[in-house]
């Protein structure tokens, strides 16, 4: 049910450089690759942040500080209440196939996090692929090691892992069925690459639930979907990525 | 309190309407509430054929504001005509159709796809619109034009016909005294006020449009001003909307002149707002000494 609340600060930590895990005590439940709408004190329009994790009393945001809005959440404090609209969007669906590959880069790695979950609830095998610039960069590879995932690393500086992209390490797998979020180029070698998934895409919203058109694509048939409600994430060729 | 008012073609339960293109046709706030509490609907334009709208990004956000540059994406009157007006027609509440166009006789064609709509109360004309390049901004800032596409429309139209002004006006009185003449059986101000954001990563318009309507608190004082300036100048009611977050904006908006309002970009802030403001608005008028929404309408130019 979509709600709005004034969820709490639990924990607010740096995980890696521009890169923060906000757990947020609240009611509110999601679906994997669902998002919120967050109001940041001090700004106007809400932010929306993708949903990491779902615990059941809580949900776990992982955010980059890219502008104004992320750098004054980042400076929030435990104890404090922020707040949520949500859960929002269309998420990514749980498939009963035998084994997905999830494949992120950098910052839309979060949303992947709570689809494994969901996999390994269901004994699918997972492999998670993901895609940083460096070394220092790396954030949740041990969480997904933790639900039985296999992981595997892509750094554009070879720091660690295979050098290059996400996709140079899906170019030596088996890939019947991918569910990715990261940057555009990645998705569109994914889209190009495999017929069978799902890609989840970033824009920038107004209301988040559908009114405004301020977040549109084009599917294939040029007719216009919305980020925020017909996604964020899309079945594999639906839309044209430009 | 009664909070019902009485306006040509609307007879509004209370003077709370969430504004065209901050509300598209209710379905996903119908999900949040039901829309039957809202005094009306300004659904969001239709335009005589389909249009997809602008490129992406169309959103930008600004101090105490947002910038839009959606560009009237709509499926086109006939398609609202046959898949969202009838679906509306489950609510107790007024709608309002918000018709732009392109050219003169595009508003002509949408007035007279709708008029046999039972649902449509009242057409709003969109003739401030600044995002579209061939047309919107012409019509809205020359008192000549605004005054012949008032009289188009007035002739074409069987339900009352509300201009919609631009804010983009040297004098707004000119234009609101000119489609007044026109026949106009109220006005609706202000529409956005066109602005501009740089991105300084790529010192480009942050907008694909490059520039596109401010709205939100940001413009309340500007629309208040207007509001106030036209409400002396021509006798007409006049819907007021700019900036509206709270019962006590309403309030505001009334004492300028406004006789009800429409709520925009807040929808986008907070997807209930609609419905506070009208269980906030008793309340705040108590509070002013009001016993009527009429007696605070222009109280701020009305000798006491």
């Amino acid at each position: 049910m979509i709600m709005i609340e004034d969820a709490v600060i639990l924990t607010n930590v740096r995980i890696a450089p521009d890169i923060y895990r906000m757990e947020l005590k609240c009611t509110m439940k999601a679906e994997p690759g669902q998002f919120v709408q967050v109001q940041v004190p001090g700004t106007y329009l809400r932010r929306p942040i993708s949903i990491c994790e779902v615990t059941g009393s809580s949900l776990v945001l992982i955010y980059k500080v890219v502008g104004k809005g992320t750098a004054i959440m980042a400076e929030l404090g435990p104890g404090r209440s922020l707040n949520i609209f949500g859960p929002l969007g269309t998420g990514f669906p749980i498939e009963a196939v035998d084994a997905v590959v999830l494949g992120g880069g950098g910052v839309g790695i979060p949303p992947l996090y709570e689809t494994a979950k969901r996999y390994r609830t269901k004994q699918t095998n997972v492999t998670v692929v993901l895609g940083f610039n460096q070394a220092d960069q790396i954030f949740y590879a041990d969480a997904f090691e933790k639900l039985g995932c296999t992981v595997k690393i892509a750094t554009m500086d070879g720091s660690v892992g295979t050098k290059g992209t996400v996709m140079e390490v899906l170019k030596t797998m088996s890939v019947p069925m991918i569910e990715a979020c990261g940057p555009l180029p990645m998705l569109k070698a994914i889209q190009e690459a495999y017929p069978a998934g799902y890609i989840s895409l970033e824009a920038r919203m107004a209301c988040g639930m559908g009114a405004c058109m301020g977040c549109v694509v084009k599917d294939q048939n040029g007719q216009a979907l919305r980020v925020c409600k017909d996604g964020p994430v899309f079945p594999i060729g639906k839309v044209v990525l430009e | 309190m009664k909070l019902n008012v009485e306006l040509p073609g609307l007879h509004l339960k209370n003077p709370i309407i969430p504004a065209s293109g901050c509300f598209g046709y209710g379905r996903e706030f119908a999900e949040l509430y039901d829309l039957s509490c809202l005094g009306g609907i300004a659904i969001k334009s239709a335009t005589p054929e389909e249009r997809f709208g602008n490129p992406t990004p169309r959103i930008a956000e600004t101090p105490s504001g947002m910038l839009n540059a959606i560009g009237l994406q709509n499926h086109g009157v006939t398609y609202i005509k046959e898949h969202e007006l009838p679906w509306l027609a489950q609510f107790d509440t007024e709608i309002i159709a918000n018709v732009a166009g392109a050219a003169e006789e595009d508003y002509v064609k949408v007035i007279e796809t709708l008029n046999d709509s039972e649902i449509v109360k009242a057409y709003e004309l969109n003739i401030s619109c600044p995002n579209v390049k061939h047309g919107g901004i012409g019509l809205g800032v020359d008192p000549k034009l605004a005054a012949h596409v008032t009289k188009l429309a007035k002739d074409a139209a069987k339900k009352p016909v509300y201009v919609k002004l631009s804010p983009n006006v040297t004098d707004i009185t000119e234009i609101a005294k000119a489609v007044a003449d026109a026949g106009a059986d109220g006005l609706v101000l202000i529409n956005t006020l066109m602005g501009m954001r740089i991105d300084l990563r790529t010192g480009k318009p942050l907008l694909a449009n490059k520039t596109g309507g401010l709205s939100g608190p940001a413009i309340k004082p500007v629309a208040i001003r207007m509001v106030w300036q036209v409400a002396q100048a021509v006798d007409l009611p006049i819907i007021g909307v700019g900036g509206i977050t709270d019962a006590e904006d309403v309030l505001e908006f009334l004492n300028a002149g406004a006789s009800a309002v429409e709520v925009g970009a807040q929808n986008f802030i907070d997807p209930y707002v609609c419905p506070k403001i009208i269980e906030q608005l008793p309340g705040v008028l108590e509070k002013y000494g009001y016993a009527s929404i009429d007696e605070a309408v222009g109280r701020s130019f009305r000798d006491e």
